[in-house]
């Protein structure tokens, strides 16, 4: 990983625990959930949330599907464990299999997205029971390769690592003290048997989050990425990704006919009057 | 004869101008206490930065109650603010007044409004057209807000114009990782509060918010330079604070006899040379 990627992630902590704390309460909430898989991003949503709200205002509530690699749960349990919030299991795998009776030829990538947005379900449904917002999980990698399921695990209220890459995810979550055997282990979104990001997207997290800083956040040129290292092809397929992923990153396109049009020429700001 | 400042580095409440009167009276309390003469409150104090379409909403003409109210409150100590001022042929200004013994002694219209990245002001605001300094019970002052300072020339108006303090009320957002332990926004504007006060041989005065609006996180960090550049108090970053510290004018006059820098300024010089510029410029269009 190159310097660019280095956070100091004290102050990266002390800024989204604030940012946690204030978007929540200030909209008349005290309480989160937030789903925990077992990996380093949820992983560390849950430690910043303890943190901004105190153990007792933060239900991680874990959701295995059958095929779910026992260790997800396992850690998922250590992290729960260790930050001393409330939790519950709830099985997706009847909600899941109900459906897919009624569908049973699906891919992979149609089940990964139904499962993903079973979660999503759980999820609200929790939080309109105990009166609570649901905390993000997603970041910054994978918002901008639209490596997410649109209204499933990108689904929430308030998203506090959404401009931290992965690389630098893995940074804060060192630095809060999730266990290392959850930072260190194969990035996966676990929705079938042995499935690792890198693996499906087909590159690392180093590489690709290195080449991302310097074309997003430092606007560099095709030549001047090459200049850094980076293989023309590897550039222009990830480009591409960004691009057709875009439609994820924005609400649905609302087609103009009014003076005042949500979000076109009717802008305000989500903390509106509160 | 020394002055007592003290700084509201506060958390404002977007949009709600009657409760961020009433924070700014409990910090007017809290001043008072401390026996502060000047209290200066960061920009857009009273109604919150991230505004959009509530701007026309939270605007305030100079008869606006709340206005009066931070006059009436003038009469135990001077103080500065930031709010939306809405004129009368209602124009929206991101404006900062300065209030001393139940009146207005200055207003400022802020200049530069950045449009750019994360910021769209023009879009909501009309510029300032004006930069000048003005006397108060503490001497001459210039008041500038956030990106008003970013723009060099203004503080070399306010320094010509003989301002000994420079205020600085500013909403500036956290952004700028890095590996170091500060972000880079951090560097950029302590470093602008320092040219200032030794280029100018001035008091600067930096009044930072904090808090949270839509995802931006107000740093902080509010701090009064003196005129050896020696940073005489300093707020902590990302939290709510009074900074309160006293300022002595004969700072400034040491300042100036060790470096008289401002003594030897050349303004009729610049004055020509940008008028060169002006015109080359002019004609560039025209070509």
């Amino acid at each position: 990983m190159g310097n660019e990627l280095q956070i100091n992630p004290e102050v990266a902590a002390e800024i989204l625990t604030r940012f946690v704390r204030e978007e929540v309460t200030k909209i008349g909430f005290k309480r989160v959930v937030v789903g925990i898989s077992g990996g380093v991003d949820s992983s560390t949503s849950a430690f910043l949330a303890e943190r901004a709200l105190g153990k007792e205002n933060v239900r991680g509530i874990i959701m295995p599907y059958r095929t779910s690699n026992p260790d997800s749960t396992h850690h998922a349990k250590q992290v729960v464990a260790m930050t001393g919030i409330q939790s519950e299991t709830v099985e997706i795998t009847p909600m899941v299999d109900a459906y897919f009776e009624q569908v049973p030829n699906a891919d992979n990538r149609r089940r990964g997205n139904v499962m993903a947005r079973q979660r999503m379900i759980v999820l609200y449904d929790k939080s309109a029971e105990l009166d609570a917002l649901v905390l993000g999980t997603s970041n910054k990698t994978e918002f901008l390769l639209g490596y997410t399921t649109l209204w499933g695990d990108m689904a929430c209220a308030v998203n506090p690592l959404g401009d931290l890459y992965k690389t630098q995810v893995w940074q804060l979550a060192e630095y809060l003290g999730v266990p290392k055997e959850i930072v260190g282990k194969p990035p996966s979104a676990d929705l079938w048997a042995g499935q690792t990001d890198e693996d499906e997207l087909g590159f690392t997290y180093r590489e690709v989050d290195r080449l991302l800083y310097f074309m997003v956040d430092k606007r560099y040129t095709i030549s001047e990425l090459i200049e850094e290292g980076y293989e023309d092809p590897f550039i222009r397929k990830v480009f591409s990704i960004i691009q057709r992923t875009q439609y994820k990153r924005r609400l649905p396109v609302i087609a103009k006919l009014s003076h005042r049009t949500i979000d076109r020429d009717f802008r305000y700001p989500r903390d509106w009057g509160v | 004869m020394k002055t007592r400042v003290a700084v509201a580095q506060m958390k404002p409440t977007l949009g709600n101008v009657d409760k961020n009167l009433e924070i700014a009276e409990a910090i007017i309390e809290k001043a008072q206490i401390n026996e502060a003469d000047l209290l200066v409150f960061p920009e857009l104090a009273l109604t919150g930065y991230y505004l959009r379409d509530m701007v026309p909403v939270v605007a305030m003409h100079d008869e606006h109650a709340v206005i009066s109210k931070m006059l009436e409150h003038s009469r135990s100590m001077s103080i500065a603010f930031g709010y939306v001022e809405e004129s009368a042929d209602n124009r929206f200004y991101n404006s900062a007044l300065y209030l001393e013994d139940g009146r207005i002694v200055h207003r400022h219209r802020k200049v530069y409004l950045p449009t750019y990245g994360m910021f769209d002001e023009l879009r909501y605001f009309a510029p300032g057209e004006s930069v000048s300094a003005f006397d108060t019970k503490f001497g001459r002052i210039g008041m500038l807000i956030c990106e008003d300072v970013w723009h060099l020339s203004t503080g070399c108006i306010l320094s010509a114009d003989g301002a000994n303090i420079m205020i600085h009320l500013a909403s500036s957002p956290a952004r700028g990782m890095k590996a170091k332990e500060r972000l880079d926004i951090y560097d950029t504007w302590e470093n602008l509060n320092r040219t200032y006060a030794s280029s100018f041989c001035c008091y600067v005065i930096f009044a930072n918010r904090v808090g949270c609006e839509d995802g931006l996180t107000f740093w902080g960090g509010s701090e009064v330079i003196d005129p050896d550049c020696k940073v005489a108090a300093k707020a902590q970053y990302l939290d709510e604070e009074l900074l309160v510290v006293d300022i002595d004018p004969e700072k400034v006059r040491r300042a100036r006899m060790y470096t008289p820098v401002r003594r030897d300024e050349k303004i009729l010089l610049t004055l020509r040379e940008l008028q060169r510029i002006a015109v080359r410029e002019k004609l560039a269009y025209g070509e």
